[in-house]
């Protein structure tokens, strides 16, 4: 059997789809993450609790009116969607003509906040979701054993990113997005309203983040820290792709996905810290990240 | 020459009644502190219900003792080992309390184990797991209730060993607690004739464990050690679901699950899996009767081995006082010691000169959701561990009370 530094190659392979399952994750949730700061510039803290919030729509959407998965993929943003528009609305406003810092704290105590919340209410040990009858099982590629649902979670991310990116690189919607947040004087002036489309834009990265916690859900128990343990990591992963790259955070996620997974079967104590240490070393060499767009 | 003894005995045990009689309960009430992590990681299998566990022992035994009554107080340590010390410190010093009950978090017992020995007040310590507690940290006024992180990896490893289930890969939470629980449960497997086949060390928190699941599966294993905890439990058992590994015949055996862990993952997941208790909650009568008691006052949830274990502790503790006259935390310790611990927890327990209270351990296996008959309904219980083989040999207890010749 061919062996990769003493893996045979079969293992390997599995191990790389593996990777890039949650390569898929990181990916989705910088995503939404770096739309956020890269129009709005806001450091949305708050993410990895959005993501917990999509996850717990999903399994409350389940335990007391009876909706089931499918539905909720959709449902679950749309609600998370909505609540972090009215977040904008109300708070988070006041805050765009101040400095970083105060978006950095406002966000970082409503994750505290939500995350409180929940953990009062529904306890710490998780909650049980499966995973939808249609995806249960798996097949087995040769190399290993793949469950059906996370041959979809890869499926759909890259849907996912793929889409976002065409809307706003390639859509009317997208270009005033862009430019509201380049120049809202003047796009204000043109007679578009600004203010909505902010408010539009956060929803629609909270949204992206409690997308993910739906995929996530029957993955990973649904519990309200469940968030709080990825958005650091996801925050390296926007850093390394460049803040604000909407390309660098999906390209970034994935390989990230993959550098922690290979770290995982040579190296398993230095999983949670590989990404850090490729934080560092691409900081060191290129400060504005890979994908950059400013030096 | 047996006569003679018998009228020493007879003696010296006059001498120290007459000498009990003339102490006194202090202040004039006796105070258990319930301390513990009520609102993180451990609040659901101790926490709140332990409080619960401790008024309904404080009741049963009448809400008072020789004449004076008996207080509950409790806090929350936040799983801070400082805080725990601080609130036990006040506690003691400010507030006329006489004994620190339960505190999960063995960072935090720790802490409390240090101060209720320097003060000489009583810690019964149910929900912690480390083997310190009545090792190199023991102290004359602690007692360890339930069970240890030994009991569980040894009762587990062996058992499941011996059963043909020779090949073993562990999944470790990647620092001290997991560690130490890979080695006992390590030692366990060779010496019941298993070998370790590999190791991943998993960083601590973590939630995908899929990577290490499938390298175990590769290994060639034909169970899965999992020495973590919590959180890190939960994913491992979920996942190994979900990549098929447990339908393949692999059996996972789990180093600390409780109760509410198997209730938060349903049976779906986790049926099959393996793992040792120092009390399940419909083992008997006794134990079933306490069980629907508990759980009507505790929101319908079945108490878990450590809030049963903060029953007995009280129960015990407050039979000490009765017995001895005194709430003197050495002299009710010493009581407890030599009297034999016999209610709905353990029908034969014995207090060691170490502080660990010896009981059997069951080792149990989680139904399939045929098998049950709705929540609560979990385990069936496939064999008993006699305390003597369950616990960590006397012998080799490094405690400073243990008297070696």
């Amino acid at each position: 059997m061919v062996e990769v530094l003493g893996v045979p190659l079969p293992a390997l392979l599995g191990q790389l789809l593996l990777a890039l399952i949650n390569g898929s994750f990181y990916a989705v949730l910088s995503l939404g993450l770096a739309l956020i700061f890269g129009l709005l510039n806001i450091i949305n803290f708050a993410h990895g609790a959005f993501y917990m919030l999509g996850a717990f729509v999903a399994w409350l959407l389940l335990q007391h009116v009876g909706i089931g998965y499918w539905p909720s993929l959709v449902l679950a943003p749309l609600v998370v969607g909505a609540f972090g528009m009215v977040v904008e609305r109300l708070l988070l406003r006041r805050l765009y003509d101040l400095d970083h810092l105060y978006g950095l704290l406002f966000t970082f105590g409503l994750a505290l906040i939500l995350e409180g919340t929940f953990r009062q209410i529904y306890g710490i040990s998780g909650q049980p979701y499966s995973i939808p009858p249609a995806l249960s099982g798996g097949t087995n590629l040769g190399f290993m054993f793949l469950p059906y649902y996370r041959g979809w979670v890869i499926l759909v991310s890259v849907v996912m990113c793929l889409a976002t990116w065409l809307i706003i690189e390639r859509t009317k919607l997208g270009a005033l997005m862009r430019a509201a947040t380049e120049n809202p004087d003047l796009v204000r002036a043109f007679g578009v309203n600004v203010g909505l489309l902010v408010t539009l834009t956060y929803g629609f990265g909270v949204a992206l983040a409690a997308f993910a916690g739906v995929l996530a859900a029957p993955i990973y128990s649904v519990n309200p820290i469940m968030g709080s343990h990825l958005i650091i990591i996801v925050f390296a992963v926007v850093v390394i792709g460049g803040m604000g790259s909407i390309l660098g955070a999906v390209v970034s996620g994935f390989l990230l996905g993959l550098c922690e997974g290979i770290t995982r079967v040579y190296w398993p104590e230095a999983s949670s810290v590989v990404i850090f240490v490729i934080m560092a070393i691409v900081l060191v060499l290129r400060p504005a990240g890979l994908f950059g767009r400013r030096a | 020459m047996k006569t003679l003894r018998t009228a020493l005995l007879g003696g010296v045990t006059a001498f120290a009644l007459a000498g009990a009689a003339q102490a006194e309960i202090s202040d004039n009430v006796v105070k258990i502190a319930v301390l513990d992590d009520m609102s993180g990681v451990y609040a659901d299998l101790a926490g709140p219900g332990s409080v619960v566990a401790a008024e309904m022992a404080v009741e049963d035994f009448g809400g008072s003792v020789n004449g004076v009554s008996v207080e509950i107080v409790s806090a929350d340590h936040q799983n801070k080992a400082d805080i725990a010390a601080n609130i036990s410190r006040q506690w003691i010093d400010t507030e006329q309390v006489d004994v620190i009950v339960d505190v999960g978090n063995s960072a935090a017992a720790l802490a409390v184990q240090e101060v209720t020995k320097s003060k000489g007040k009583v810690h019964l310590n149910s929900t912690a797991g480390t083997t310190a507690l009545t090792n190199d940290q023991c102290s004359p006024t602690g007692i360890h209730w339930t069970y240890d992180t030994y009991a569980l990896a040894n009762g587990t490893g062996t058992a499941m060993t011996e059963e043909g289930n020779k090949k073993w890969y562990f999944i470790t939470a990647d620092y001290a607690f997991g560690h130490s629980l890979e080695e006992n449960t390590a030692n366990a497997v060779k010496a019941a004739g298993g070998e370790v086949v590999g190791v991943s060390r998993a960083p601590f928190p973590n939630t995908d464990f899929s990577s290490y699941l499938l390298q175990a599966q590769a290994s060639g294993a034909q169970v899965i050690g999992l020495a973590n905890a919590g959180g890190d439990t939960i994913n491992s058992i979920k996942q190994a679901k979900e990549f098929g590994i447990t339908d393949a015949g692999i059996k996972l055996a789990g180093m600390l699950v409780f109760l509410t862990d198997i209730h938060a993952l349903g049976l779906e997941t986790t049926q099959g899996l393996t793992i040792t208790t120092g009390w399940y909650w419909d083992r008997d009568d006794e134990s079933r009767a306490f069980a629907k008691r508990f759980a009507e006052r505790h929101e319908g949830r079945m108490p878990t081995m450590v809030q049963a274990g903060v029953y007995s502790a009280i129960g015990h503790y407050l039979k000490a006082i009765a017995e001895a006259g005194t709430d003197e935390g050495k002299t009710v310790v010493d009581q407890m010691k030599s009297m034999p611990v016999q209610d709905m927890f353990t029908d034969n327990g014995t207090i060691r000169a170490d502080g660990r209270m010896v009981h059997d351990m069951y080792l149990v296996q989680v139904k399939a959701p045929s098998e049950s008959s709705g929540p609560w309904d979990y385990y069936k219980i496939v064999r008993t561990i006699p305390g003597d083989a369950a616990f960590i040999p006397l012998s080799e207890s490094t405690c400073e009370l243990v008297n070696k010749s």
